[in-house]
């Protein structure tokens, strides 16, 4: 069965200077999935999602987000695309001067004509499916780095997008509270059908979340796959990342 | 206020994504209710309801093919608006997609978080001023205190000292000072004799031009011209350098490699700005009265050799002293200050502009007003 596709790199080449990051990247993501894109350090991954994003200029290669080539993209349609994504940072991005409550509603106040009242109350439900209610007034500063990432989430959410992307969400967090990270994404995914574009090193947060696997090594795509296929691959790379969790649970997942 | 006595009935249409209808106490609602619809959907509705005398609502949620979590907290929102009016409200109908929403997005319960309390004016005023006195002028203090023991020390313990750190600070702080410092003072200096020419030329007391010009400038115009100068310059780039280092966790990682970041970082930057300042001062100096005694030439035909002349009359030890003092004290205060702040970075990237703002502004007042003190006490 052919699944409609969110998003679709084709032939991505991306360079620092002289060094050659992406020489020819292509893959796709699709509706309704967790894809998580993988690799070693300095493989490229974060460069592939700034691309996404719109962060990085396109050298060569063509993106479609949502169906929409970013690559030929003018700025308004960059913006109304914009609207349709919720970016999670790794470190969070909330502004420190705004309170979580300004932050989470940020969006809405700057793209709706909601009014304030009924903001506050999205807002207040939001940050409620991330358990930060009680964070309402409070600023960043006065968060811990969990619940900085759950104010992120919160953020990323507040426009109900389609398409989120994830910057290495469980970076920093311990297991417990990964744990509920990811039931969080889960929700979002089995929920509300939100397609999520994912990059992470958390072999748990993988095993738990991801539908589909990308894995970039030497600037090409090493492997592109549902994660059970992943898991199996004997393509070297992929093998030796994925050794590590071959451990009684993994053995216990695969049946 | 005379409510209407009638039938309700209501109809609106909202960019043909969204149609209410309302035919006695049930409002039917059918097509997309998202973050788009949301705002005027509940205007248009509680201004309905203002003019409107009901004690029941029926929201019919049967043609509802697409709702949000704007849609749905729109919803929760007209239902608490309308609850407060005690008219009673109900939603029905709602498609098992709709449904879904609806129960993973209304609220099950009234929770209510209240914004923190602001204290009353004395006691804030009290609080601030405790604040001000425990956390800085007491942290300046022990900073101070730290940094000068260190800085004393490790005078005696060369192993101490990075090597190549002092000449480093000392061309970032001094060298690279001189250029502005000497064109400053210059323009001041020849500025200065330029406005009292006309005033002594009137009195025939020309020659005093001298007395003017090196007075201000070695006693006044010097030293603070320097000393402002470095503080714009060095001291909001220890401040941003420090505030960064905090930020970026470089100052926990000394600390946790066993090096007091102190030591390690303030005092090098303390030895070459106690150690350029006077050097600074004395340019500064000699470019005032350059300045000066280019304009006592021009418009009041002071030849050079008389100039030197009555400076030489004039001038007095105490005047070489009083600059050597001020450049020590002022190099310390600007050091120290940016330091000071630097420590204190809250809040990240933000943070670290605030913090060198503040410095800048705050060495630049502790200068002036150490500049008054010591004027009075080499008076």
């Amino acid at each position: 069965m052919n699944k409609e596709k969110i998003i679709e790199v084709k032939n991505l080449y991306a360079a620092y200077d002289e060094v050659v990051v992406l020489s020819d990247v292509s893959f796709s993501a699709n509706k309704g999935e967790v894809t998580v894109i993988l690799g070693g350090s300095g493989s490229g991954k974060t460069t592939v999602l700034n691309h996404l994003l719109g962060l990085l200029p396109i050298e060569r290669g063509s993106l479609f987000v949502l169906g929409k080539d970013i690559s030929r993209m003018r700025e308004d349609e960059q913006v109304a695309l914009y609207l349709q994504m919720g970016v999670f940072y790794q470190n969070g991005g909330l502004l420190n001067s705004l309170t979580v409550a300004e932050n989470v509603g940020l969006p809405l106040a700057q793209h709706t004509n909601l009014t304030p009242e009924l903001i506050d109350e999205i807002v207040f439900m939001k940050l409620g499916l991330v358990n930060l209610q009680h964070a309402f007034y409070l600023y960043p500063s006065q968060l811990s780095g969990g619940m900085l990432k759950r104010a992120a989430l919160a953020r990323a959410i507040v426009m109900d997008p389609p398409v989120l992307f994830f910057d290495e969400p469980g970076a920093g967090l311990d297991p417990v509270s990964l744990e509920a990270l990811d039931r969080l994404i889960l929700n979002l995914k089995n929920k509300l059908g939100v397609s999520i574009f994912m990059v992470t090193h958390e072999v748990s947060s993988i095993l738990r979340v991801a539908d589909r696997i990308v894995f970039l090594d030497n600037g090409v795509v090493a492997f592109e796959g549902p994660i059970r296929e992943a898991l199996h691959s004997t393509q070297p790379a992929v093998n030796e990342f994925f050794s590590v969790m071959k451990n009684e649970n993994v053995r216990e997942l695969l049946g | 206020m005379r409510k209407k006595r009638q039938k309700a009935s209501f109809e609106y249409c909202c960019e043909n994504r969204l149609k209410v209808r309302m035919d006695g106490s049930v409002m039917s609602l059918s097509g997309e209710l998202t973050v788009e619809e949301a705002a005027e959907f509940t205007r248009k509705i509680l201004k309905f309801f203002r003019e409107m005398e009901q004690k029941k609502l029926v929201f019919d949620l049967s043609g509802l093919t697409h709702i949000d979590s704007a849609g749905v907290m729109a919803l929760y929102y007209l239902r608490k608006k309308l609850g407060e009016k005690q008219i009673i409200t109900d939603l029905e109908g709602a498609s098992s997609s709709v449904t879904d929403k609806i129960r993973l997005f209304y609220p099950e319960e009234e929770v209510e978080i209240h914004p923190p309390r602001r204290p009353a004016l004395f006691e804030d005023l009290g609080a601030q001023t405790h604040h001000f006195f425990s956390s800085y002028v007491l942290g300046f203090m022990l900073l101070a205190s730290n940094v000068f023991y260190w800085g004393i020390t490790d005078i005696f313990n060369r192993r101490a000292r990075r090597k190549g750190e002092f000449i480093n600070q000392s061309v970032l702080i001094g060298a690279n000072a001189v250029f502005i410092v000497f064109f400053l003072t210059f323009v001041i200096g020849y500025v200065l004799a330029l406005h009292s020419a006309g005033q002594l030329r009137a009195f025939g007391a020309n020659i005093f031009v001298v007395d003017v010009v090196v007075f201000s400038i070695m006693s006044q115009m010097g030293p603070l011209i320097t000393a402002i100068l470095v503080a714009g310059r060095s001291g909001s780039a220890i401040a941003a350098e420090i505030a960064t280092m905090k930020v970026t966790a470089e100052l926990d990682a000394l600390k946790t490699m066993g090096l007091n970041p102190n030591r390690f970082v303030i005092v090098p930057k303390l030895y070459a700005c106690m150690f350029t300042m006077p050097f600074l001062i004395v340019f500064a100096n000699v470019a005032g009265i350059l300045g000066g005694g280019l304009a006592a030439h021009v418009y009041l035909d002071i030849t050079p050799e008389i100039f030197i002349n009555r400076m030489a009359d004039i001038m007095q030890n105490k005047d070489l002293l009083t600059a050597l003092v001020k450049s020590q004290v002022y190099a310390a205060l600007i050091v120290l200050t940016g330091s000071f702040y630097g420590l204190r970075v809250e809040k990240g990237a933000e943070g670290v502009g605030k913090v060198t703002t503040v410095a800048v502004v705050v060495s630049i007042t502790l200068v002036i007003l150490a500049d008054s003190i010591l004027g009075v006490i080499f008076y």
